[in-house]
């Protein structure tokens, strides 16, 4: 089990690796001094009490903030000064604890306008409609129903992101971050709202994504659902980094389990899903 | 000197109105974050109407001193723009709280435009002078007997002014009223709950808003000499930018950013002729020492460009510090 | 409606109805020269505010950004064709260089005058639009001094009309029989314009182009976070709008042969922004609507307010144009009010108004 302030064993297995990010808003220290290397084909947790900087990680990860100090290096390039569509260009993609997508539109134009990142046609093409912009669209629109069905929502593809059932509205913001052919997917808490029955075909469809080839960054708050599908898990707790390890390892860590429950109760969470 | 101080003595009178008029936009965007396109309009009604009454007075030749003419004037100008502006919320304005940005902002200039067009038809289409009535008194600033001079129409408008801006600010902060107001405009769902009368709020917010604004056009009509239909365009649209320069929602701000942009305005019309006179750079060029010869005059940029300092303040307001120079105000709305 | 046309479904029934309408678009100019010469001139200005609508359509109700400065890129492209073919500065360039030339410049000053607009909310960018529409037409109204770039406020006149070869625009010639006049060549120059621009803007819209900019619209933050580039993407909306709007004012010069700020206040970008608002925002055929309703109603109200005031009052007391303005204020705040999406509402407007109840129906 790692120290807190150790660096992380980082080498070409590492996929992401975030060394001494800091990041303060006004007076609060959302993120300090976190460390922490994702594995290739992983499925990683994020874990800790609300309030502990996770979502502020994924944030400033994904460009959207930029961390006081501190790198991130993705692939083995850094991702410093990048803008989240860039970020997402570079291979990482998310979804929001809040779900964004574009209400108004499908469930199938949503996910096709998550390739727009790996395609190419431009103002000529769209006005031109030559061969190669006919065939990109038709591409695009084909791996669009594929994603939807991958994700479990192919039957919804025209009905509008709005209209969709919650636990729909979440996959098809996966199936959407999908479409960008992310290396890296980070969910912020897929699972918030679900019930145990959409909880477990959740934890299927991150296994079945996890066996694709793309690793995963996963925050949640579902500890059953973390224990049981996460290789390894972070900690946070108040921007600190106080574990990092195997899912078992950190559930049994005293430092975790006082930060959850405040004192030396011993947690019993042998992950069944 | 004398002429910079006669700018500034023109600039700050100008700023105060810009103040008064500024106040209108910036209250009402504090409290339903809305443009209020159609508040200029309300100046100008509140000078069109005591234009009216001024040339009825003086026409049935009431004995009354000048200044308690158009005192009259402003006192039935304010009522009727009180009216206007508790009409324009109510019709147009409320119903349409919920929807997004673009429809209330259309409206408005809807009304600006029914409300100019009204206007051109109760009074005409062309500029209407405002009867001199009162006797312009000039008083010497500095020593020099040809410099700078103040007039007692100047005093008269930065003395309302103040007056006003003093009372508004006892009333927002010193008052239940104002309490309310300020809670709606931080967070209108939760003024709510605590037993605020929030239609009520508003409702007097754009009252407040058009009797601050009748005042300002029956300044600008007796200052200016003249009134038309069109006058409430430009003043508002650069009354808005100084509410922007100094925080939109944050009345201190308006009342700095309209002095600040009368000051602009003036100092800018006044220098930036001389300041882009090319003929200073007349050795550079032969063909232009040759014109300068003939025209002392080759200016770049002259005060007939002064209008354009008000939109260029406010773009480079929102395009560096849109929270403008005092920070702004508003709820935090999705 | 939409259903007639769908060469798909009934391929006879679509395709018959698009002759029969083809046709009398062609024969259109010359019905209403019987009626009155300045008709066709008043069809073709009405032309030309459906580029300026579809042109300022791509910005407001694809990209969903407010701008209220519109008329400064027709104000450019007029001016750009008014100095490059007129005795101002002697120059006679044909008009297949200038438009094009007017076009590029108008994108040009899209791209500028958006660049600093990309981080403001709504309202703040409606204000900084329409200051920067302002100032463009002030510089317009006095670039006379010191060095006379256009003529300041007196205009710049005799501009040559469109010339191919040796055919001129401006004369009328008689072709099988018909009267050609100037107005009823333009008319047929714009109709092909404006076919090209029509399927330009449905086919932008259909397109990963135009997907970016609904999920701009839609949300912003989500957008960037899928990978989109916001600011090129807000900026191309604004330059490919702004280029339709040079388009437009080079073939205004052309037609009119003489132009001046007058013709590029405020108000016109105003009108611009009620024909895309009340056709229907990010509805190709509502903004085409809009904008011929617009533009033909102030001849309409010309030809029957007259007469009525006359015969009830026996005298004018309110002229056409004061009644056009207000009828428009209202119309603005009462299709606010009572109908915001407009007259043919945009699918997704039509879906955002929608009830689940509704969709689960299929409709």
């Amino acid at each position: 089990m790692s120290a807190p302030a150790a660096l992380p064993q980082v080498d070409a297995g590492t996929l992401l690796a975030g060394r001494g990010i800091n990041k303060r808003f006004g007076g609060v220290q959302a993120l300090s001094e976190v460390n922490f290397a994702i594995r290739r084909g992983e499925i990683y947790g994020l874990i800790g009490p609300n309030g502990a900087g996770k979502t502020s990680l994924f944030n400033v990860l994904t460009g959207i903030y930029t961390p006081d100090s501190g790198t991130f290096v993705f692939a083995g390039a850094p991702l410093d000064g990048l803008k989240p569509n860039e970020v997402a260009h570079r291979g990482i993609a998310r979804t929001f604890q809040n779900i964004r997508l574009f209400a108004n539109l499908t469930a199938l134009e949503n996910v096709m306008i998550g390739r727009h990142v790996r395609t190419r046609a431009g103002v000529f093409g769209a006005m031109l409609r030559n061969p190669a912009t006919v065939a990109e669209e038709r591409a695009i629109e084909q791996r669009a129903f594929e994603l939807l069905e991958y994700v479990g929502v192919g039957r919804r593809a025209n009905d509008l992101a709005r209209f969709l059932p919650y636990g729909d509205q979440r996959r098809l913001e996966i199936a959407r971050a999908l479409a960008t052919d992310p290396k890296l997917l980070a969910l912020d808490e897929p699972a918030a709202g679900m019930n145990a029955t959409e909880t477990g075909s959740l934890k299927g469809l991150l296994e079945r994504i996890r066996s694709d080839g793309t690793t995963i960054l996963l925050i949640e708050h579902d500890m059953k659902l973390v224990m049981s599908v996460c290789d390894r898990v972070l900690v946070l707790d108040y921007g600190k980094k106080i574990a990092e390890g195997t899912a078992g390892a950190v559930q049994e860590d005293p430092a975790v389990i006082s930060a959850y429950l405040g004192g030396d109760v011993a947690l019993n969470l042998k992950g069944a899903a | 000197m004398d002429i910079f101080i006669q700018q500034m003595i023109n600039g700050v009178t100008l700023g105060s109105v810009y103040a008064i008029v500024a106040l209108g936009y910036t209250m009402v965007y504090g409290i339903i974050q809305l443009i209020n396109f159609a508040h200029g309009e309300v100046v100008m009604i509140g000078a069109m109407v005591a234009y009216s009454v001024i040339v009825a007075l003086v026409g049935a030749g009431t004995p009354l001193p000048p200044l308690l003419i158009v005192l009259a004037g402003a006192l039935v100008a304010i009522p009727v723009c009180m009216a206007v502006g508790f009409t324009l919320e109510r019709v147009a304005y409320r119903p349409l709280r919920r929807a997004p940005r673009l429809a209330p902002l259309i409206t408005a200039i809807g009304l600006s435009i029914i409300l100019q067009h009204l206007a051109m038809i109760v009074w005409s289409r062309n500029p209407l002078p405002y009867p001199q009535i009162v006797k312009t008194v000039s008083y010497h600033v500095t020593g020099n007997p040809n410099g700078a001079t103040i007039t007692n129409v100047q005093i008269a408008i930065l003395v309302v002014s103040v007056a006003m801006m003093a009372g508004l600010m006892a009333l927002v902060y010193k008052t239940r009223l104002g309490i309310a107001m300020r809670a709606t405009a931080q967070n209108q769902a939760v003024a709510g709950l605590m037993g605020i009368d929030i239609n009520k709020v508003i409702a007097l917010t754009f009252v407040i808003a058009g009797a601050l604004g009748s005042v300002a056009g029956v300044m600008v009509g007796s200052y200016y000499g003249i009134a038309h239909y069109q006058m409430g365009f430009l003043l508002g649209l650069k009354a808005f930018s100084a509410a922007v320069l100094g925080g939109i929602g944050n009345l201190a701000g308006a009342m700095l950013g309209g002095l600040l942009l009368g000051i602009i305005e003036a100092l800018g019309a006044g220098y930036v002729g001389d300041l882009t006179n090319l003929c200073h750079f007349a050795d550079w060029s032969d063909a232009l020492a040759r014109r300068c010869a003939v025209d002392p005059n080759v200016v770049l940029f002259g005060s007939n460009y002064q209008d354009v300092f008000a939109f260029i303040v406010l773009i480079l307001v929102l395009v560096f510090r849109p929270s403008g120079l005092l920070g702004e105000r508003v709820s935090d709305r999705a | 409606m939409r259903a007639l046309f769908d060469t798909k479904s009934n391929p006879a029934l679509a395709w018959v109805g698009l002759a029969v309408i083809g046709l009398a678009l062609l024969a259109l100019p010359f019905a209403l020269a019987a009626v009155g010469t300045a008709w066709v001139r008043i069809t073709n200005l009405a032309i030309l505010f459906v580029f300026l609508a579809l042109g300022l359509n791509i910005v407001v109700g694809f990209a969903g950004l407010l701008d209220l400065g519109y008329i400064a890129f027709y104000a450019v492209g007029a001016y750009v064709y008014a100095l490059l073919a007129s005795p101002h500065f002697g120059l006679h360039l044909p008009f297949w260089v200038i438009l094009p030339i007017g076009a590029a410049v108008a994108c040009l000053f899209g791209a500028l005058l958006g660049a600093p607009t990309l981080k403001l909310r709504g309202d703040y960018l409606a204000i900084v639009t329409l200051g920067f529409g302002e100032i463009i037409r002030i510089f317009l109204n006095n670039l006379s001094q010191p060095v006379n770039i256009t003529n300041g406020p007196q205009g710049v006149t005799l501009i040559d009309p469109f010339r191919i070869g040796s055919l001129n625009f401006r004369d009328t010639e008689t072709f099988l029989g018909l009267a050609f006049s100037g107005p009823i060549k333009y008319y047929y120059f714009l109709l092909a314009v404006l076919l090209v621009i029509i399927v330009i803007n449905l086919r932008l819209q259909d397109s990963r182009i135009g997907r970016a900019w609904e999920a701009i619209r839609e949300d912003e933050v989500a957008a960037r976070a899928m990978g989109i580039n916001t600011r090129n993407m807000k900026l191309l909306a604004f330059a490919m709008g702004a280029s339709f709007g040079g388009i437009a004012g080079g073939m205004f010069s052309a037609m009119q042969g003489f132009i001046s700020p007058e013709s590029f206040i405020l108000l016109e970008s105003i009108m611009v922004l009620a024909m895309v608002v009340l056709g229907g925002m990010g509805n190709v055929w509502g903004v085409i609507v809009g904008a011929l309703l617009l533009s033909f109603a102030p001849e309409v109200l010309r030809y029957t307010v007259e007469p009525v005031q006359q015969a009830l009052f026996g005298r004018m007391l309110v002229e056409p144009e004061v009644i056009r303005m207000l009828l428009f204020g209202f119309a603005l705040v009462l299709m606010m009010l009572f109908r915001p999406a407009g007259l043919l509402p945009s699918a997704t407007r039509k879906r955002e108004l929608e009830t689940p109840g509704a969709a689960a129906n299929g409709r």
